[in-house]
């Protein structure tokens, strides 16, 4: 019995060792990479397609678990919060409104920023009206 | 000023904010912290952008923010939560809008988003940009046409005209054969090629749809801005932008899923205008049925819910048009003053956006722990005395669990059958939105109260304080 369990133990020993030495191969490859330069960001700024991509994919994911969480109670704020937050794009309308001299793309993105905008403090708004009528129990008076 | 790595940092924490503000959703206590944390997420985003080096003009910024925020709060603060539907449709049609423009502006000058010098784009950003495009037109179009049929400035029902289906799919191909073209080379004339054919398709594909099943298209329009923003954050490689396209994009996705399945319907049946097109043929047929119906008084009502242990009650879109909801509080005030057991029971389609009951209840002050979804209350209606319907029909209809041939079959409902007594609240005997009979009507332990939502529940009350002296 105790043998068994020595020469297990043994065995375990020995695929731990051989994980460190594969674990240590990767961590030079990493290594490696990184001493080629930077390769996560491009000369503009950008990351790689893939790094978006793989940001995207998981937002999705992260985003499914969360929204099923959501009580049905909250569906409608859920709709108004969400329609807010997705305004978040008067980021791309600010870059081409803030540039310098007056064009259609200055012209463009300003006409952006005011829909995003009518949307960010209505859709906060709007959303927080509905909330602080959830309440618990009747207030008293 | 501050470098790009920086605003990077910025936007990941907006982007978390962002979660935070959709996982305050969980519960009605967390909500209101959630929807702080997306302000403070738009507040970061916003103010790493206008501070980040390509900013150099703020004119325009500040006019478009202070015009814009200006325009948003008062709408949003005079908005009457009975509109609320068509406030929310309005909403996606500016993000839509927005995606348009921001995909314009980064087209004309490109070497400002940094994807390229004008004419000469880099071929990914062109996709990208594309389908943003072509995402945010068609939520612009379809947004506008589902406020109109909501807001009544368009006949609700489905208008459907032949060779629909047809159409649509010719100008989907050639939508698609446009994209390419313009990924391939990036001309500005199939930039606004695409931009006039998928504002045309946007507009034909919410124009058959019909009002009832507004809270599809509404949760679907909300799914479309989220993915058009998401387009647009790949264009500008901006992870803020990329995740809460993400974000917003699965979660209308997810309730246009509940809404179906609270239907019993596909995603395509509800797209391609299922029912709701053979009403009109159906409808006269059916409305000849001679079957007697007990029809009751407020007085009637008043006196079986007061002598009732439990009473439940079940909104439908009849009470949001008659703006019943202030006086049916008051009627459950006073029935639970009685001793009388209240609660709702809320059908997951009620209504013409997804929760819309919730907060019209929410709005008379009606406790949320008083409130059901179908799956928490239905096994209940078989102890209770009294199911008070109120502008609801085809979700109680019981030909959706025994007749196959209805086209509500399959459809979860609500079962008031069981209680010992179903009021229903409606002002004439039409038939629901579905063009079925509702064969409660007819059963002995049914009584209508025919009047308008909210006159009956007001008659009801004034009925409840006169016997209570």
């Amino acid at each position: 019995m105790d043998d068994r369990i020595a020469g297990e133990a043994a065995k375990l020993a020995t695929q731990a060792e051989e994980l460190a030495t594969s674990l240590k191969g990767v961590a030079q490859q990493i290594i490696d990479a990184a001493a080629q330069g930077p390769v996560a960001a491009l000369p503009d700024g950008h990351m790689p397609f893939v790094s978006l991509l793989t940001i995207f994919a998981l937002a999705c994911f992260v985003g499914y678990y969360v929204v099923w969480r959501v009580t049905p109670a909250l569906h409608s704020p859920l709709m108004a919060v969400t329609n807010a937050v997705s305004s978040v794009i008067i980021v791309g309308a600010l870059l081409a409104a803030g540039l310098k001299g007056l064009g259609a793309a200055q012209l463009f993105g300003g006409i952006a920023v005011v829909l995003a905008a009518v949307n960010i403090f209505g859709g906060f708004i709007v959303t927080h009206r509905m909330l602080s009528m959830f309440k618990k129990k009747p207030v008293k008076k | 000023m501050i470098t790009h790595e920086i605003a990077a940092y910025g936007y990941l924490i907006s982007a978390i904010c962002f979660i935070m503000a959709l996982r305050g959703l969980s519960s009605p206590v967390t909500s209101r912290g959630g929807n702080l944390y997306g302000i403070v997420g738009m507040v970061i985003a916003i103010g790493v952008t206008v501070a980040s080096p390509g900013v150099v003009a703020p004119w325009l910024i500040i006019g478009g923010l202070v015009i814009g925020g200006a325009i948003g709060a008062v709408v949003a603060m005079r908005i009457q939560m009975t509109a609320l539907p068509q406030l929310v449709a309005a909403f996606h049609s500016l993000v839509g809008l927005a995606a348009v423009f921001v995909a314009a502006a980064a087209f004309i000058s490109p070497d400002a988003f940094g994807i390229g010098t004008p004419g000469k784009i880099k071929m990914h950003s062109l996709i990208e940009m594309g389908l943003g495009t072509v995402i945010g037109a068609i939520t612009f179009t379809g947004s506008v046409v589902a406020f109109a049929k909501l807001q009544g400035l368009v006949t609700g029902s489905p208008l459907v005209f032949r060779g629909q289906h047809p159409l649509n799919a010719l100008l989907g191909i050639i939508l698609v054969v446009l994209l390419v073209w313009f990924a391939l080379r990036g001309h500005p004339v199939t930039f606004v090629l695409l931009i006039v054919l998928s504002l045309l398709i946007g507009f034909l594909l919410i124009l058959p749809i019909g009002g009832a099943d507004m809270p599809v298209v509404v949760s679907m329009l909300n799914s479309y801005s989220g993915w058009a923003a998401a387009g647009i954050g790949f264009t500008l490689g901006n992870t803020a932008l990329i995740v809460t396209g993400a974000l917003v994009g699965s979660s209308g996705a997810i309730l246009s899923y509940i809404m179906c399945k609270g239907m019993n319907r596909s995603i395509f049946n509800v797209i391609l205008g299922g029912f709701g097109t053979d009403t009109s043929a159906a409808g006269p047929a059916h409305a000849k049925t001679d079957k007697p119906v007990k029809a009751g008084s407020a007085e009637d009502a008043a006196f079986l819910m007061k002598n009732a242990q439990s009473v439940i009650i079940v909104p439908g879109y009849g009470m949001a048009v008659a703006q019943a909801q202030h006086a049916l509080r008051e009627m459950a005030d006073l029935l639970k003053k009685d001793g009388v057991q209240v609660r709702y029971a809320i059908h997951p389609v009620a209504g013409r956006m997804p929760g819309h009951m919730n907060v019209l209840l929410a709005e008379a002050n009606v406790p949320y722990d008083e409130v059901f979804e179908l799956d928490d209350i239905n096994r209940d209606f078989a102890s209770t005395d009294v199911a008070f319907v109120i502008g609801a029909n085809d979700v109680t209809n019981p030909a959706a669990k025994t007749d196959p041939q209805s086209p509500i079959y399959g459809m979860p409902i609500l079962d008031v059958e069981k209680a010992q007594t179903v009021l229903f609240v409606k002002r004439g005997m039409a038939s629901g939105y579905a063009g079925v009979d509702n064969e409660l009507f007819f059963r002995d332990n049914t009584m209508m109260l025919f009047a308008d939502a909210k006159a009956m529940c007001e008659n009801i009350v004034k009925a409840l304080e006169g016997s209570a002296h």
